[in-house]
């Protein structure tokens, strides 16, 4: 037997939930059965940055639930750090840390600097690692100067720091973090990316982050689990999505003079509007030998690329799903 | 256990020093709550102007029931802290980011938002039962009985809150209804419960078991026989009704949670 164990390991977990609904003409309450999530299968290495991604209901917080253990499976099997999450869920507390990017778990009315005071109570984390690991993050994340202020009277952005620290004090394998970057400014934004990229490459945490943000995907993970209707469609790099989801990158090109649309291998024209056109190739392929051809037969005045929006390629693989 | 109980009074502790940041509020909390409920007690008092006796008990007797009944509740009430609160906690998701704490979910949902307004209630009801002890013929057994009667009535309460409050699991549409049972629960136990007609006095025993938070032992304090004429040893054995609430409302409260764990609602 292999003594391998992924950090992560599910197997055909399945989630269902009960619904009572009212139904007109009817007494009594009808139950129905929903699945929330269902033959779903991964498994993630310590270390890895995986982004797990899916529209609304699409099943994210229910997985996320049943691999904090808030959430009890209905049926298949879930492993974290060894632990079944649901039965040991006070054990594998200590080795998790889970921010949800629109509550704050932090003590509305006491100041920052209680609420990770209680927390080290609660994780009891030796009091010399508490310290060090209180000055590193509250220093890397900038807040030493709101340690004092009640957490209500935190900007947004302070909150979410705070957040993350507190969810780091007992230095977790696995960060989940929901939203991070919900709500925040473009340059805090990429702090607090650059920040979870540090964590990683030093501490080695693992990070499993959803999220509608799909530039923190491309800034932070390696891996993406797209999630459809509570099974997993997709697996695998940010690159492979692309190719997956059939999505084309387009050659912007402005002529001199009108033409008609341009004929070249390799590139199909989408739309032209006046002097300028839409050509659209695959996101694999180099845009050299496109350009050149193009340059080769026209008298082009300017030309540019425009990169595939992941939010296409996602909506794209999701109708593929469906239609399969 | 003990190391839960000392997660308990950390978190206590940061509450308590995070009141004091606001000492006049706190103050003025305390007080005005104090005086609120010492209005209880004025109104036993102009009851007794008009009337010698209530169900045959005395003013000081009667003082007595009420006293070590409020300091019972004011304790357990103080000790539960926001466990009545557990619905909006479900709402609000904060019951979530709880269950991802190391620490079990009672001890985290009792110590949130700890508070010491109850001390009005607690330092009256004090004021109330001390005054009434000095009536009361002491000997070493009923020293220790008045003891335990304090501590099992708190313990008695905290089942019962706990456990009443543990159905907002299953529905939050049924707070008024465990409402009856608790605070209805805790205020007839300020009245000689002779008053009531003995299958009233059957059910405060055996099923809300708020007659043995002073009751029983009250008679044994004022050496009284029971009027009712239940057992004399339901006199001493409010510390296995303590133990046998808490117990059930242990076992309630660990249902609604795998009840919320399975069904995330």
């Amino acid at each position: 037997m292999s003594a391998h164990q992924p950090l992560i390991d599910v197997h055909d977990l399945e989630r269902t939930f009960v619904v009572r609904r009212k139904v007109a003409g009817r007494r009594r309450r009808t139950r129905e059965h929903v699945v929330a999530v269902h033959d779903l299968t991964f498994s993630v290495e310590a270390g890895e940055m995986v982004g797990y991604i899916g529209a609304n209901g699409a099943g994210k917080s229910t997985t996320i639930k049943m691999l904090t253990g808030i959430l009890v499976p209905t049926g298949g099997h879930v492993r974290v750090a060894g632990l079944d999450p649901s039965r040991d869920r006070v054990k594998l507390a200590r080795r998790i840390g889970v921010v949800f990017g629109q509550r704050s778990t932090l003590w509305w009315d006491l100041p920052l600097r209680d609420s990770f005071e209680l927390l080290q109570k609660m994780y009891r984390i030796p009091l010399p690692r508490y310290r060090e690991n209180l000055e590193r993050y509250v220093e890397l994340l900038d807040l030493s100067a709101q340690l004092d202020t009640p957490v209500r009277q935190l900007s947004l952005g302070q909150r979410m720091r705070g957040d993350i620290t507190a969810a780091l004090l007992h230095d977790p394998e696995v960060l989940y973090l929901d939203e991070p970057t919900i709500g925040l400014d473009v340059v805090s934004k990429g702090r607090l990316r650059e920040f979870l990229r540090s964590l990683n490459t030093e501490r080695g945490t693992t990070l499993i982050l959803t999220t509608h943000d799909l530039q923190d995907i491309e800034a932070l993970c390696d891996r993406v689990i797209v999630i459809d209707q509570g099974t997993s469609v997709y697996d695998g790099s940010l690159a492979g999505l692309h190719v997956q989801g059939g999505s084309t990158r387009t050659l912007v090109v402005d002529l001199v003079d009108e033409a008609a649309p341009i004929d070249v291998v390799g590139a199909t024209v989408r739309k032209v509007e006046g002097p300028r056109q839409w050509l659209s190739f695959p996101s694999e392929s180099s845009a050299a030998p496109i350009v050149a051809a193009v340059a080769a037969s026209y008298d082009v005045a300017d030309l540019s690329i425009q990169e595939p929006e992941i939010e296409e390629v996602i909506r794209d693989l999701y109708a593929r799903g469906r239609r399969s | 256990m003990v190391e839960h109980v000392g997660t308990y009074g950390h978190i206590a502790w940061l509450w308590i020093r995070a009141a004091w940041q606001y000492p006049t509020s706190f103050v003025l909390l305390a007080v005005g709550n104090g005086l609120i409920t010492g209005l209880d007690f004025v109104g036993l008092w102009i009851m007794f102007s008009h009337l010698e006796r209530l169900a045959g008990f005395s003013l000081h007797e009667v003082a007595l029931l009420y006293g070590s009944a409020s300091l019972a509740l004011g304790i357990a009430d103080t000790v539960i802290g926001s466990v009545e609160r557990i619905g909006t906690y479900i709402r609000t998701g904060r019951l979530d980011q709880m269950l991802t704490k190391p620490v079990p979910l009672l001890v985290q949902v009792c110590a949130d938002q700890f508070t010491l307004r109850r001390l009005g209630r607690i330092t009256q009801a004090a004021v109330v039962f001390g005054w009434a002890c000095t009536y009361v013929e002491w000997t070493p057994l009923r020293a220790i009985v008045a003891l335990s009667m304090i501590l099992s009535g708190a313990v008695v309460f905290f089942g019962l809150f706990v456990g009443f409050s543990s159905i907002q699991f299953w529905t939050i549409d049924a707070t008024e209804f465990a409402n009856a049972f608790t605070y209805g629960g805790a205020t007839v136990t300020q009245y000689p419960l002779s008053i009531f007609p003995k299958e009233v006095l059957v059910a405060l025993t055996f099923v809300i078991p708020v007659a043995f938070v002073n009751w029983y032992p009250c008679l044994y304090l004022l050496g009284r026989t029971d009027p009712a004429g239940m057992p004399e040893a339901f006199q001493f054995v409010s510390p296995l009704a303590a133990v046998l609430s808490v117990a059930l409302a242990l076992l309630v409260w660990r249902s609604g949670v795998r009840h919320y764990t399975s069904t995330g609602s």
